[in-house]
């Protein structure tokens, strides 16, 4: 693997994010919003559960997948797997027809209408959950 | 959204007479509300990340990753000829946890509602509580969706369905994961309006 443009920097997701697809928590193209009293502060408890709106994911890629630059992302609990697969396929500019595949544990592929934030809860860990991503079918 | 028949049944259409008579529509595929099913093989790669993914809450994934190939070929086409024994020679393995433990680590369920955008609420829940009482049925309304659990003197407002029977609340959770799971090893339920008449 190449850099890994990675932190666990503590910044708080734009909470203005319109939207538009999920939100990049990458320190090198994030630009530091100035501490509002909505932000939270590093170190600070952040609210547990359904209160936090949106999620970190750690994208993975599996075999020759092309890899992307940044790999840690904010989403939105209610995106659903087909919505961040055709967000990824999007991102590495895959054309439509390309499958490609999530995978959670680096073992089971979730259903593309499961959401995210369901994923989070149950197989999350160090606040974040990570994905491997691949363009065939690399476990079972 | 692909549900086994049964959950469409308990949530949708519990109050219809038996046996269920459905209508099977060949065009006008609703693409916005269902995903196309590509082929066979995708049913099946379906249902076994299903059952992997009620295993990493059991056991952590040790036990479907322990199988060979041929035992998840079996449980699939077990299912799939309607074959009972077959299937359940090896699901069995599925339902097994440790003699010292009371039970799974987590209970691989979902809960469905009729009333709410939700797909449905699935969380971690353990069988076995701190002090060391089974968890109940009730116990899990209470904590995942508690909205749907009516007060005890109050007047009954929803049914909790699973396979078309309202279990009793008392039911220990561990109990209904391995008797009343569907083939893909979740229990899936239902909560749906009590009916009126």
């Amino acid at each position: 693997m190449a850099e890994e443009p990675q932190s666990m920097l503590q910044l708080p997701p734009s909470s203005a994010a319109g939207g538009e697809g999920p939100t990049e928590v990458s320190p090198e193209t994030t630009t530091p919003e100035p501490p509002s009293s909505a932000a939270v502060s590093p170190g600070t408890e952040e609210p547990a559960g359904d209160t936090k709106k949106k999620i970190d994911i750690l994208l993975k890629a599996v075999g020759d997948t092309p890899i992307m630059k940044t790999k840690k992302w904010a989403v939105e609990r209610t995106r659903t797997i087909q919505g961040l697969i055709d967000f990824i396929k999007k991102f590495l500019k895959l054309v439509a027809s390309e499958q490609l595949f999530i995978y959670v544990n680096q073992s089971f592929a979730p259903s593309p209408d499961q959401e995210v934030g369901t994923l989070y809860e149950c197989f999350g860990s160090d606040g974040k959950l990570v994905l491997h991503y691949c363009k065939s079918q690399a476990w079972g | 959204m692909h549900y086994p028949i049964g959950l469409l049944f308990d949530l949708l259409a519990s109050s219809s007479a038996l046996p269920w008579n459905i209508t099977v529509h060949f065009k006008s595929f609703p693409e916005k509300d269902l995903l196309h099913c590509p082929s066979k093989d995708a049913i099946e790669a379906h249902f076994m990340s299903c059952m992997k993914e009620a295993d990493a809450l059991k056991h952590k994934s040790q036990v479907i990753n322990e199988m060979q190939k041929k035992d998840h070929k079996q449980l699939w086409m077990g299912l799939q000829n309607d074959r009972f024994d077959q299937f359940w020679a090896i699901n069995r393995k599925l339902m097994e946890y440790p003699a010292e433990e009371n039970g799974f680590r987590y209970i691989p369920f979902r809960i469905y509602q009729t009333t709410t955008e939700r797909p449905f609420i699935q969380k971690l829940f353990r069988p076995v509580a701190a002090d060391g009482q089974l968890h109940t049925l009730g116990d899990l309304l209470k904590e995942v969706c508690p909205s749907a659990v009516d007060p005890e003197d109050g007047e009954k407002k929803n049914q909790v369905m699973i396979h078309g029977i309202e279990p009793m609340l008392e039911t220990p959770l561990q109990w209904l994961s391995e008797h009343l799971s569907y083939p893909d090893n979740f229990l899936h339920i239902s909560i749906i309006p009590q009916p009126t008449d």
